[in-house]
């Protein structure tokens, strides 16, 4: 559904929203008292522990547990003979958790064990005897495309290819977009660019690692406390996993350390619950940071080609490129997303994109912010670059004659609404980091980038208590301060103070269903359904103001936070506030709630252009952060300092993916560098200050204008920090992560050209 | 009549094929035409998909409403981080 919006303009005089309060989470995230998924205890709670594959392709011949379980101590064992059969788009969800006739990836979990303590479990994984058959296996993107590749499943056959291939092959899927005629396009151009660019794979990076703690009664009643990003979904599919009725099993969300797209799914709890099934205890598995690495979602691995057709003039005629991207050991890269969201930048006449989707041994990849759009704009933003300067045009401009606007027909076909690209790069142009001279062995790189952004069910609660106070339950997980802006909306729709309201995330038994929080949703449409709740509420007011007064409710106005008669002739009476009708509740019908349940629609796409600079120490291939700045359109930023922290929080991510984070295989298929030790995430020391400009150019689709925010930011920095470093190197980067290695091969191959 | 586009992986699991011609005034209608007409693409109809509607974008909302002759792409769901 679509709110009605006539009744509010985005471009109102907001009394609240658009302020910076405290946050509601603060205080407890810094004393410690938060409670996150490994904090929960049970009595007579059993620890579990996990038996992964430390092969990176193996038939599973037999399993072997008699040993573990005779361990005193062990209480209970799963294996994947433990789940039954489960819905055809579940399955690979399913193997994931638990592997079935074959190993899949290093890491990919083989059996499940639960024992009094953590000491005894890990005693008992030792004594389960696994016979492997080991089989050839596969990481690399190229090489499982290649025709004699180990196949991961024997009866894969491409889709998308018509006639259907005969046989099977490790690519999953063939798909293509684009409109027009890129041959016409590129035979009007004067310059075309063809490059060829890889990306590898990083990981979310979440600081808190995945926990939970599954209760299931004998009476079949189940609970579950998980770091989780939709408790709905893993409510849904774990009781699908685990034969349970959904009503039957409550999931409660912990505060969340992080998450990113990577706890959008399942890793361990269905594992939990079925422990807990079967041992009849409470059942508590907390992930290792090596586990979270070699078993949990990282990113797609890429290898591309961009092709792109410019005039003298700076009018880009043609662009092509075709994406291949590793999804792990199952189908579902986020190719599609990436081709979409390639040229999503720019209003090409000619457009073609296509994209593989490749399965190698791997973990299953899962959501990484703005899934599949880093890379490819990636590779596309560092043509753009590089056609600027062949063609002499400044980078900015060059954007501008080329960029996508109102009416534009974006690359994935529909036609872009109300957008606000071309306001970000002025904003960027405009700003004193695009003039501040460099010095010598620095560069300036900038970048768009583009992301849908979505919206979805969602249910809201919203309950006045009779002092005049608010109680907000939500079911989006909080992994953004959507808390915040969502009491700064309620207390903008009642007329109230911000710390008059106070928000909770709500269990599955206590709220409607929730999607996700991904897809850069929830201040959309969690905001849509809190500002729906809160008319709600104020109509139930008016109707409650009108009863006291003895007078008809369309005589009733509410404005400011009162119920005020609406003329002369509705009679003479005082304002009557929230707290003061609230305090009559009992009185006039009984407690006062709002409620809204939508499927939200009309998110708006968005936008952001960043600009760094950078310094090459040509001697060694490092690379220093010197600047940056991010520009990005929020259409109404609620909490702006939260604006402000994905910004920044998606232009450090991006930078790490650029620079430095990288799953570095080994020839025997195993990942080399499971620990942040070895793989280098950006610590502060890292980065400058990261300067943020918010643009607001109003989405329609929301009453107060919002867009979401949370992954545009990462989808500009690897092609922008690309663009600074091959200004700073003299040499153009085209593989991520531009470590000191390959920053310093490139700069080596460029003398010996140059020679 | 409407003329509605497949996009990506939906043109893909059509066999290539990117428009199909279809009677249809709300998603609903359009979803289960589309799926009479094309019955290659139930999986994925039956996973979800978008749909826009003169560039608006929404999920598969059966009661939305298609006015004639309005740009109809069927894209696939929208899924992020």
């Amino acid at each position: 559904m679509s709110l009605d919006h006539d009744s509010v303009s985005p471009n109102r005089d907001f009394k609240v929203v658009g302020s910076r309060p405290v946050r509601p989470d603060g205080v407890d995230k810094v004393t410690g008292r938060a409670k996150y998924g490994a904090d929960l205890s049970a009595p007579d709670m059993l620890i579990a522990k996990i038996l992964r594959s430390p092969h990176a392709h193996a038939r599973i011949k037999s399993i072997d547990t008699s040993k573990a379980v005779a361990l005193p101590g062990v209480k209970g064992v799963v294996t994947a003979a433990d789940f039954g059969s489960v819905r055809r788009s579940l399955r690979a969800v399913l193997e994931n958790c638990m592997a079935q006739s074959k190993a899949l990836y290093e890491g990919h979990a083989v059996a499940a064990i639960a024992a009094v303590n953590g000491e005894i479990a890990d005693a008992a994984l030792e004594l389960i005897r696994v016979d492997y058959e080991v089989l050839a296996h596969v990481t690399d993107v190229e090489a499982a495309m290649a025709e004699d590749a180990p196949l991961l499943h024997e009866d894969m056959i491409t889709q998308g290819i018509d006639p259907a291939p005969i046989k099977p092959s490790n690519i999953a899927q063939f798909l293509e977009i684009g409109h027009g005629d890129v041959a016409k396009g590129f035979a009007a151009a004067d310059a075309v660019i063809e490059r060829s660019f890889k990306t590898e794979a990083t990981h979310q990076g979440y600081i808190e690692p995945q926990a939970c703690l599954a209760s299931v009664a004998q009476d079949g009643m189940a609970e579950l406390w998980c770091c989780t990003q939709g408790h709905f979904v893993v409510r849904d599919t774990c009781a699908q996993l685990c034969d349970i009725d959904a009503s039957r099993l409550r999931v409660t969300a912990s505060e969340i350390g992080g998450g990113f797209g990577g706890k959008t799914t399942v890793f361990i709890e269905p594992l939990a619950l079925m422990l807990s099934k079967k041992s009849g205890r409470p059942v508590k598995i907390v992930m290792s940071r090596d586990e979270v690495f070699k078993a949990t979602g990282p990113t797609s691995s890429t290898m591309m080609k961009v092709r792109i057709g410019a005039t003298k003039d700076g009018r880009i005629t043609a662009g092509a490129a075709e994406l291949c991207y590793q999804g792990g050991a199952f189908p579902g890269a986020p190719v599609e997303f990436g081709a979409m969201s390639a040229f999503a930048c720019y209003d090409l006449e000619n457009l073609h994109v296509s994209g593989y989707d490749v399965v190698v041994n791997r973990p299953r990849q899962a959501a990484y912010r703005a899934p599949g759009a880093p890379m490819s704009t990636f590779a596309v933003e560092s043509v753009v670059d590089e056609m600027a300067a062949r063609l002499g045009l400044d980078p900015v401009n060059f954007r501008l004659k080329n960029a996508s606007s109102s009416g534009s027909k974006s690359a994935y076909g529909p036609k872009f609404g109300i957008i606000g690209l071309a306001e970000t790069l002025r904003a960027a142009k405009a700003h004193p980091h695009y003039t501040a001279p460099l010095k010598l062995g620095q560069g300036r790189g900038i970048a768009c980038g583009f992301w849908f952004n979505f919206g979805g069910q969602t249910s809201v609660s919203m309950n006045l208590q009779m002092d005049g106070t608010v109680n907000l339950s939500l079911g989006t997980p909080d992994i953004g301060g959507s808390r915040a802006s969502m009491c700064l909306m309620a207390a903008e729709e009642l007329g109230i103070a911000y710390d008059k309201v106070r928000a909770i995330i709500a269990d599955t038994a206590s709220l409607g269903y929730n999607d996700t929080s991904e897809g850069s949703r929830v201040t959309f449409s969690a905001g849509m359904a809190t500002i729906a709740a809160a008319r709600d509420a104020v109509a139930k007011l008016c109707q409650r103001a009108a009863l006291i007064w003895d007078i008809p409710v369309d005589a009733v106005v509410w404005e400011n936070g009162e119920a005020k008669p609406s003329g002369a002739n509705a009679g003479e009476f005082d304002p009557l506030s929230l707290a003061d009708i609230a305090a009559k509740a009992g009185n006039t019908g009984g407690p006062i709630a709002g409620h809204s349940e939508i499927n939200a629609d009309g998110a708006g796409v968005s936008f952001a252009t960043h600009m760094v600079d950078s310094e090459v120490d040509q001697e060694t291939g490092q690379v220093k952060i010197l600047r940056y700045t991010v520009v990005q359109d929020a259409g109404k930023a609620i909490h702006p300092s939260y604006v402000e922290g994905q910004f920044q929080g998606g232009a450090a991510q991006g930078i790490g993916w650029a620079l430095n984070e990288e799953y570095i295989y080994g020839a025997d298929g195993r990942m080399q560098n499971a620990g942040f030790l070895d793989y280098r995430l950006p610590v502060a020391s890292d980065l400058p200050m990261i300067d943020t400009v918010i643009i607001e150019v109003a989405n329609p689709g929301h009453p107060y204008g919002v867009r979401g925010v949370g992954e545009t930011s990462i989808v500009p920095p690897l092609a922008a920090v690309a663009n600074s470093v091959s200004a700073a190197a003299g040499v153009r980067l085209t593989h991520l992560p531009m470590s000191p290695p390959r920053v310093l091969q490139a700069i080596d191959a460029a003398k010996l050209a140059a020679k | 009549m409407l003329h509605v586009t497949l996009s990506g992986s939906l043109k893909s699991a059509a066999g290539g094929r990117q428009t199909v011609e279809i009677e249809a005034g709300t998603i609903r209608q359009l979803l289960i035409a589309l799926e009479r007409e094309v019955p290659s693409l139930s999986e994925h109809l039956e996973q979800g998909v978008a749909v826009s509607i003169d560039g608006e974008i929404f999920r598969d909302t059966w009661s939305q409403e298609i006015r004639p002759g309005a740009e109809v792409f069927v894209l696939p769901r929208l899924a992020g981080g």
